[in-house]
C-alpha cells in the first residue's frame, strides 16, 4: 500500500506547505507500514525535487508539461498516478489547490476524505485522525471506514520533520485533460507574503483608527518578514482588503507568531487565530479579551509601541 | 434560470463551543443556530441574480433533520422562492454531497451555490465533491460571479491571489464574503417572514448515500497559560522573549 502526496510549487520552487505534506506522508507511511510517493506537476527542476529528500521522501513522480494547472486537472492527474501505483491514501496541503483537488480525487477514487487534519493517525485499524473543527474552537477525532482516504492537512500543524534520504525521480506523463474551466488571468495580491502560508503575521484592528495609519503595520511586517492581516470590522469598513481578514468567517491561520495590534479579541476573531503558536497582543485597553488568549501582552498605545517595537527588532536583525 | 443554494445550519459565530455525552456531541442547549455565513453570502448573491434576471427561481436545499426548519424558513424569509430538505442526519461531507448530487440529477439546476466551508466542521469539501459527482466545474472559494446567458465569469481565490475564470453552466460555486459584501446581507422583514410561512418546504427522503466516516469524540483546545505582560516602555524585553523564550524571531 502506498501513500501518495501532492507536492505544490510556485514557479518551480517547492512550497513550504509541500515539505510539510511530504513530511506527513512519510510519517503516515511509517505508521501504516506503507511507502510514501510524491507527485510534482509542471516544470520543477531535479535539484528542487531533491529537496524532498530532506524530509524523508524517497520517490517522486515528476509529471511534465501542464503550464497551467487548476484543482480539476490536479485531481485528474493524481487519480491517474494513484491507479497506476495502487495508492490508497492521498495527502494534500490545506492550500487552495489541496482543498480543491482533494474532494474531487476522493470522488474519483471512491475514497473517504477528511480535511484540517493536524496529526498522524492515533490508531490504524480503523484509521482515527484528529481534525480542527468549529473554526478552531474545538477538535474532532474522526474514524475513517473506507479503504481509500484523502487527507487534507491543516497548514503549519504537523510541521516539517527532517529526515535525510536520497530521492529517486521518475519522469512520467499524464494528461489530466479537464478543460471545463477556462483560465483568463491571475492577479497576484499586492507585494508581501501570502497570508495562509505565512510563519509570522502582523495584524491590526479598529484601534488603528483609519486606513491611513497602516504604514507602521506594514513597516513592522516588512522588518519581521511577516504577512499582514486584519480583523473583520477593518475589512468590512474597507480599510484593508478581504484577503487580509482573519477569523471565523475569514481565513483561519496558525502561524508561529501572531501579533495583534488594536484588536480587542472578539470570539469570532480568536477562533481564526487561536492555533497560532505564539500570540502577542498590543492594546491600550487592559480589559481587552484578547489578553486572555495571548502569550505576551503590552498594554499601551499602538501608535507609540509599534514604532518602538519595529526599531527594537531592526536593531537585533542588524 | 434555476438556482439552487445549499445551506448548512451552524452555531452562531458568538457561540462558546462545548461538548456533552462524554464529548461525543455538541452542547446545543441555548445555542442559536444560523445559516452558515459563507452560504448566506451565496444566498444573497443568488437573490441579486434573480432580481437582475426576471423569471429566475431560487431554491434553498438543506440536508438535515426537521430541527433545521427555522433556519430554512429564515432563508425563505430573506427571499428564496422555495425549499427542499433532505431528511437525514448530515454526518459525512461526501454523504451530504452525495445526497445533493442525487437530488440535482433528478431536478437539474443551472447554478448551484454552496459556502466555501461550514464554520462548524470546516470541511471545505462539499462544493468540489458535488462538482465532481455531477461532472461539472466548481469554483470555491469564489468572490466574483456574473452570468451572461449560459456562460459564467468567476473570480476564484487561490493562494497568493485571485484567478479570473470562465465556464459554461451548470457550475458549482462556493461562496464567501466578497461574493457579496457584508452590507448586502439581508435581515428578514415582517413581510418576508409572513410570506416564508406559506412558501413550499418540500421534505424528501435520503437516497441512502453511504457514510464513510464518523466523529468518535471532540476535544476543546487546552487553555493558554497566563499572558506575560511587558511594560510598554520596555519593548526590548518583548523582543528578548520572542527571540529566546518563544524562539519565533
Amino acid at each position: 500500500m502506498s501513500v501518495l502526496v501532492y507536492i505544490e510549487h510556485t514557479n518551480g520552487i517547492i512550497k513550504k506547505n509541500a515539505l510539510e505534506a511530504a513530511s506527513y506522508a512519510v510519517a503516515y507511511a511509517e505508521k501504516t507500514n506503507g511507502s510514501a510517493l510524491g507527485v510534482t506537476i509542471g516544470n520543477v527542476s531535479e535539484s528542487e525535487i531533491k529537496k524532498l529528500g530532506n524530509v524523508g521522501l524517497e520517490k517522486v513522480f515528476n509529471v511534465g508539461g501542464h503550464d497551467y494547472l487548476n484543482h480539476q486537472k490536479v485531481a485528474a492527474i493524481m487519480a491517474d498516478v494513484a491507479q497506476k501505483n495502487n495508492s490508497t491514501t492521498y495527502i494534500f496541503s490545506g492550500s487552495s489547490e489541496g482543498k480543491g483537488a482533494g474532494p474531487r480525487l476522493a470522488v474519483k477514487m471512491g475514497a473517504g476524505i477528511v480535511s484540517e487534519v493536524i496529526e498522524v493517525p492515533s490508531s490504524t485499524s480503523p484509521i482515527t485522525l484528529v481534525k480542527k473543527a468549529f473554526s478552531g474552537k474545538g477538535y474532532a477525532n474522526i474514524q475513517l471506514n473506507h479503504e481509500k482516504n484523502v487527507i487534507v492537512l491543516s497548514t503549519n500543524a504537523f510541521g516539517v520533520h527532517e529526515k535525510s534520504v536520497d530521492v529517486h525521480i521518475e519522469n512520467i506523463s499524464s494528461e489530466g485533460n479537464d478543460t471545463s474551466l477556462t483560465h483568463q488571468s491571475f492577479d497576484r495580491d499586492t507585494k508581501g507574503i501570502s497570508l495562509p502560508d505565512a510563519e509570522l503575521v502582523v495584524s491590526a484592528g479598529r484601534g488603528l483608527k483609519g486606513a491611513e495609519n497602516w504604514g507602521m503595520i506594514e513597516e513592522l511586517a516588512e522588518t519581521l518578514g511577516a504577512a499582514t492581516a486584519c480583523s473583520k470590522p477593518v475589512s468590512d469598513i474597507g480599510w484593508r482588503g478581504h484577503h487580509e481578514h482573519v477569523g471565523q468567517t475569514g481565513i483561519a491561520i496558525s502561524p508561529n507568531l501572531y501579533i495583534a495590534i488594536g484588536i480587542s479579541g472578539a470570539i469570532q476573531h480568536l477562533a481564526g487565530v487561536s492555533s497560532s503558536k505564539t500570540i502577542v497582543v498590543i492594546n491600550i485597553d487592559p480589559e481587552a479579551p484578547f489578553f486572555k488568549a495571548a502569550d505576551y501582552g503590552i498594554i499601551g498605545d499602538a501608535f507609540e509601541v509599534v514604532p518602538k517595537l519595529n526599531a527594537a527588532i531592526k536593531a537585533i536583525k542588524g | 434560470m434555476k438556482i439552487l443554494v445549499c445551506i448548512s445550519s451552524v452555531p452562531d459565530t458568538t457561540t462558546k463551543i462545548s461538548f456533552t455525552n462524554n464529548n461525543t456531541a455538541l452542547q446545543s442547549n441555548g445555542v442559536q443556530f444560523i445559516i452558515n455565513p459563507n452560504d448566506e453570502f451565496g444566498l444573497t448573491k443568488a437573490l441579486h441574480i434573480k432580481e437582475a434576471n426576471p423569471g429566475t427561481n431560487v431554491t434553498v436545499l438543506h440536508v438535515g433533520p426537521n430541527s433545521s426548519d427555522p433556519v430554512i424558513r429564515k432563508a425563505l424569509a430573506i427571499g428564496a422562492d422555495d425549499a427542499v430538505r433532505i431528511n437525514v442526519e448530515a454526518i459525512d461531507p461526501l454523504q451530504v454531497a452525495g445526497e445533493i448530487a442525487h437530488y440535482v440529477k433528478a431536478n437539474p439546476y443551472d447554478l448551484i451555490i454552496t459556502g466555501k466551508e461550514s464554520i462548524d466542521y470546516n470541511g471545505a469539501i462539499v462544493a468540489h465533491a458535488l462538482g465532481e459527482m455531477l461532472g461539472i466545474p466548481s469554483v470555491s472559494p469564489c468572490i466574483g460571479l456574473s452570468i451572461n446567458g449560459s456562460e459564467a465569469s468567476l473570480t476564484g481565490v487561490v493562494d497568493g491571489g485571485k484567478e479570473e475564470l470562465t465556464a459554461s453552466l451548470p457550475i458549482v460555486v462556493g461562496g464567501q464574503k466578497g461574493l457579496v459584501e457584508e452590507k448586502d446581507l439581508r435581515i428578514p422583514n415582517m413581510r418576508g417572514i409572513m410570506q416564508a410561512r406559506t412558501k413550499p418546504l418540500n421534505v424528501v427522503e435520503a437516497s441512502g448515500s453511504k457514510e464513510a466516516q464518523k466523529v468518535v469524540n471532540y476535544d476543546t483546545p487546552a487553555p493558554k497559560a497566563a499572558c506575560k505582560i511587558v511594560d510598554a516602555n520596555n519593548v526590548d524585553e518583548l523582543v528578548r522573549l520572542l527571540q529566546n523564550e518563544a524562539k519565533v524571531i
